[in-house]
């Protein structure tokens, strides 16, 4: 499955490398764009020191330990959210007969290596942050765990917006809200938003555990909502609960989906 | 029409998500900007309803791919300029737009917040004033954008530059007013800020009407002259090939 995902990326590679101009051209410009995410929180702490309790580096600790995941899912996983158009072009029967899991065909489908820019920007931002903060180094072990989460949960989500897709076929763009709006909301401290959103995206849709709680333990924070310890350690249980349903939904949505027949 | 409500409600959701950043910073820095907390909730709610009208994610013209069918020769020859007719088509859209998926974000910020409305009718009508104006200064940019296509071939790389410029440096990220120093009043001088942060600052009437006019209209005018331009020379360039 893997050797399968691999060779379809590299086909897609290959063709985008076909033109090199445009490819680099691209790879910066795509930094470019994560690097506006960036610059609101360097322009926001141009104007205060400290942003609801959290200094400039540990929000730019934050940002990149929800960047790293998500861009990283972004670049291998994103096109899932793509199930409506090829719905409404009848391209989706085309995956279903060929001999390998549509799921995997639809997350390399249009694979951008281009998008690959944006995880070194993250990756730079999260070590930048490490170093400059002084962090218990007993504590750095989690960040490899932290990442893990992060990549489920963001996959997951996608995966997701692609099931809901099969239902919402006139209506994709609601997905957005969900996959890149959580990379919206995790870029800051949750401490920033109301209680009851926070709630909703511990206990409900878990993007609390990309970055929030565990981070919270890595900074050696207690939660200003008041979660007890051990929450912070419950990433590993919550991501995989997610991709369980997410793995149920898109199987209900391959199974009704109804070709628009010729 | 389903594509629409569906584009309101992720405006919605991101207006909520940036509006609780904007709080978190006035509330360490109240009146920062010449805002208070409640302009500036106000800000993120008006910003996020003038991205679909303003195509500030870029797009919204037809002009590329009919450059790269070849169609456009056939445009070019029709008894109507091509800017004009472009311009009507856009000016259209962002109306439909505006109320489509401009309002639900704002009466969602005004039902979660609560956001002020403009301060009697003389403030009104110049966001009004303002707003046209915004949308035929972001015509303007767009219209150049599309036509590049002609030089350039593959129009995706001036597309991710103006999706940079025009969400940065428009205002909708955050105001143009906290940009610290030298990039603050370059970005307050440029096109972009027509398009989002001038509008929004008639809306809170945080700024004097005639000059904030009078700036739009200098980037409208200059925006359409170079797109008058292009116009004429892309006329020179295309060539039909038929048989």
């Amino acid at each position: 499955m893997v050797r399968t995902y691999f060779l379809l990326a590299w086909t897609w590679t290959r063709a985008a490398a076909a033109y090199p101009v445009s490819f680099w051209l691209m790879t910066v410009l795509s930094l470019a764009v994560a690097a506006t995410d960036l610059a609101v929180i360097l322009v926001v702490f141009a104007n205060t020191t400290s942003l609801a309790g959290f200094s400039r580096e540990e929000v730019l600790f934050l940002y990149g330990a929800a960047s790293l995941p998500f861009t990283l899912c972004d670049l291998f996983v994103s096109n899932l959210d793509r199930v409506s158009r090829h719905i409404k072009d009848g391209t989706l029967d085309t995956f279903l007969i060929r001999p390998a899991g549509a799921w995997l065909q639809l997350a390399t489908d249009r694979f951008t290596p281009t998008r690959a820019g944006r995880v070194v920007q993250a990756a730079v931002v999260l070590v930048w942050a490490v170093a400059a903060l002084d962090l218990d180094p007993g504590r750095l072990w989690m960040l490899p765990v932290m990442t893990a989460t992060g990549l489920v949960i963001f996959t997951s989500l996608w995966t997701l917006a692609g099931a809901a897709q099969f239902a919402l076929t006139d209506a994709p763009e609601v997905v957005n809200a969900f996959t890149y709006g959580g990379h919206q909301l995790t870029q800051y401290p949750l401490a920033i938003y109301g209680r009851d959103l926070v709630r909703g995206v511990t206990y409900v849709l878990p993007l609390a555990f990309v970055n929030w709680q565990p981070g919270l333990y890595v900074l050696g924070r207690a939660d200003p909502f008041g979660t007890p310890e051990f929450m912070r350690f419950l990433g590993p249980v919550a991501a995989p609960a997610l991709a369980l349903l997410a793995a149920l939904a898109w199987r209900q949505g391959v199974r009704h989906y109804r070709s628009t027949g010729s | 029409m389903w594509a629409a409500l569906a584009g309101a409600f992720t405006n919605s959701v991101f207006g909520i998500l940036r509006a609780y950043i904007l709080i978190a910073l006035w509330q360490a820095r109240p009146g920062l900007a010449g805002y208070d907390l409640t302009d500036a909730v106000t800000y993120c709610f008006v910003t996020q309803a003038l991205i679909a009208p303003m195509q500030l994610f870029g797009g919204g013209l037809g002009l590329p791919e009919r450059i790269r069918s070849g169609d456009i020769a056939l445009d070019l020859v029709r008894p109507a300029p091509l800017q004009l007719w472009t311009l009507a088509e856009d000016t259209g859209r962002a109306a439909y737009l505006f109320l489509v998926r401009g309002l639900p974000p704002m009466v969602v910020g005004a039902a979660v917040f609560g956001i002020t409305l403009p301060a009697g009718a003389g403030q009104g009508a110049a966001f009004l004033a303002g707003l046209v104006l915004a949308v035929v200064v972001s015509f303007g940019w767009r219209y150049l954008v599309a036509l590049s296509v002609c030089w350039l071939v593959d129009d995706r790389g001036v597309a991710v530059l103006s999706l940079v410029l025009s969400t940065f440096f428009s205002g909708l990220m955050l105001p143009l007013r906290i940009f610290p120093g030298a990039l603050g009043d370059l970005a307050a001088a440029l096109p972009w800020a027509a398009m989002v942060q001038v509008p929004t600052d008639l809306y809170l009437g945080a700024a004097p009407v005639l000059p904030s006019l009078a700036f739009q209209a200098f980037w409208a005018v200059v925006l359409l002259g170079l797109g008058a331009l292009a116009t004429r020379a892309i006329r020179h360039k295309v060539m039909i090939q038929g048989g």
